[in-house]
């Protein structure tokens, strides 16, 4: 897209892989922190407690930014099964956060309706916020619903464990809300207008068409 | 009052234990506190995977409301501590002790710490945030009160020697390894209150006061998944297993836990690296504290555990009493 430098990814089948230059800058932008200044020590990648289940180790999302392959990086599994435990950002020596890199990467990738690359995750996070957005307070139940709802596979992984806890009376039936729901909705109003913004988001279209989670139960 | 106390979600659902040992541990210790009003979801990692704003505007409403309540209590009939409330209702920080907000849940705790350091920072995105937090419920955060975990307050020499004091039945060198996970120590500089936050202690300190035996083990700040204990069930049961097999080949008979949510995996996703191998019995800190002090109603605690904890109980009466 826009350059002459082409670049092949190990495991890309010999096809290369489009470019898009001020990508990294995009993502430095959006995520305040240096992703160009990673010089590949793998530190994030050692102690990474995920690693053996990514597609792109944590070092490579890195430099996935740095050479702008924009659409590997946001389609990527490892951006979405990054369990944000924050051991990389702990130890990086260049400050360069790889986690919150994953979160502004994860954004992104829903601003510009790439295909998400673990639907599931992405899937759960909605459901758990359009809870709070609608009641202000997290209700394990209802959001439990919602995603099996569109993950009708998923029933039969988490029915046990779920029917266990409903036994222990770990899970409320009722759900708690706060007060001044209007708070609530402004917060998430405001979120959906800041994601409006973002780049490849189509001036809002994304925000609009409930891209965002949580956000599109509200006018 | 003296302090704000914030449950959130956790605490009032899946970890009512935790809250009602957490409440039982403070009353026992004498501290004054109020639950926080009107109170909202800190968006855990939901939010954070999401969107920057909600990251940090629902942590920061809270903070706000925790605000408003402080001045309500200055502006109250007058009572022991109201130097401080008077204080620290004019806004201004400077010679007031802050007012601390005690958040047990560990990924509350992250979250509102986060918040906090943001807009104390000074930069223009936490001064943006503020704007943006004022516009929304009247007001901005003025900093003049303080996020505090309750582990930092008990870990203190001076609340050592005090829990050591109230144990009325110690935990008979019953061995347990405290797990801390992630959220109470990275990133470091923002949530940690330990000298070496790759190596935290306070929980040790703390089991040692209760007449524990803390174990030394290398898996104490490891992550164990649970923000994705739903769609990535066994890639967090691989996460979870790593925990508390290690903790198990460091002799532990119990773990302690300060997050509900890796109370959440450790008490239903243990496996058995040998067949028939009973699983290690998984405890809020508060629970063991409670049951040290001699304060609560530990019984309806443990029916909430899926994982029994009677062996851990058991166990610690026997040593007790040897």
């Amino acid at each position: 897209m826009g350059s002459d430098v082409e670049l092949y990814l190990a495991n890309s089948g010999g096809r290369p892989t489009s470019v898009t230059p001020g990508f990294v800058r995009d993502v430095e932008k959006h995520a305040g922190r240096m992703v160009s200044r990673c010089y590949q020590c793998r530190k994030c990648t050692s102690g990474c407690p995920v690693s053996y289940a990514l597609d792109f180790q944590c070092h490579e999302v890195m430099r996935l930014v740095q050479l702008g392959a924009r659409e590997a990086a946001l389609r990527s599994r490892a951006i979405w099964l990054c369990a944000s435990c924050k051991t990389c950002r702990e130890r990086c020596p260049n400050d360069v956060d790889p986690a919150g890199v994953m979160d502004t990467l994860k954004v992104l990738a829903v601003a510009s309706g790439a295909p998400i690359g673990r639907k599931q995750v992405k899937a759960f996070q909605k459901a758990f916020l359009a809870t709070v957005a609608v009641l202000g307070r997290a209700h394990e139940l209802s959001s439990l619903a919602l995603y099996l709802a569109g993950h009708p596979s998923a029933i039969v992984a988490n029915a046990g464990l779920g029917l266990r806890m409903f036994s222990h009376g770990k899970l409320k039936i009722m759900p708690e809300g706060v007060r001044a729901k209007g708070e609530i909705r402004a917060i998430f109003r405001r979120a959906k207008e800041k994601a409006a913004g973002l780049p490849g988001s189509g001036g809002g279209k994304a925000a609009r068409a409930g891209k965002i989670a949580g956000g599109g139960d509200r006018p | 009052m003296t302090y704000l106390y914030f449950p959130g979600c956790s605490l009032h659902s899946t970890a009512e234990e935790f809250n009602d040992s957490a409440q039982a541990l403070l009353k026992a210790l004498g501290l004054d506190y109020e639950e926080l009003d009107d109170w909202n979801c800190c968006g855990a990692t939901p939010a954070h995977a999401t969107s920057e704003f909600l990251t940090v505007a629902l942590p920061l409403r809270n903070l706000v409301n925790a605000e408003k309540q402080v001045e309500k209590w200055a502006g109250a009939k007058a009572g022991p501590g109201d130097a401080t409330r008077a204080k620290a209702g004019t806004g201004d920080p400077a010679g007031a002790a802050p007012i601390e907000i005690l958040v047990p849940c560990a990924a509350c705790y992250n979250a509102f710490r986060l918040a906090e350091r943001l807009v104390r920072d000074g930069g223009a995105e936490g001064r943006e945030m503020n704007r943006e937090i004022a516009q929304i419920t009247g007001r901005p955060f003025g900093g003049t009160v303080t996020v505090r975990h309750p582990l930092e307050l008990l870990g203190r020499p001076e609340t050592l020697d005090k829990l050591r004091a109230l144990v009325t039945r110690p935990l008979g060198g019953l061995k347990v390894a405290s797990y801390y996970g992630c959220l109470l120590a990275r990133p470091s500089k923002i949530v940690s209150f330990e000298p070496n936050p790759e190596h935290p202690v306070a929980m040790d300190n703390v089991m040692a006061a209760l007449g524990a035996e803390p174990v030394r083990w290398s898996r104490k700040t490891d992550c164990c998944g649970q923000s994705m204990a739903v769609a990535e069930g066994e890639l967090v049961t691989e996460l979870t297993n790593r925990v508390t097999r290690a903790a198990k080949e460091a002799g532990a008979e119990a773990i302690a836990t300060a997050c509900p949510l890796c109370m959440m995996n450790l008490d239903t996703r243990q496996k058995p690296a040998t067949p028939g191998e009973a699983p290690l019995p998984v405890f809020f800190f508060t629970e063991l504290a409670a049951v040290a002090l001699g304060v609560g109603k530990p019984q309806a605690w443990w029916k909430r555990h899926l994982t029994d904890v009677r062996p851990a109980l058991e166990l610690l009466e026997a040593k007790r009493s040897a």
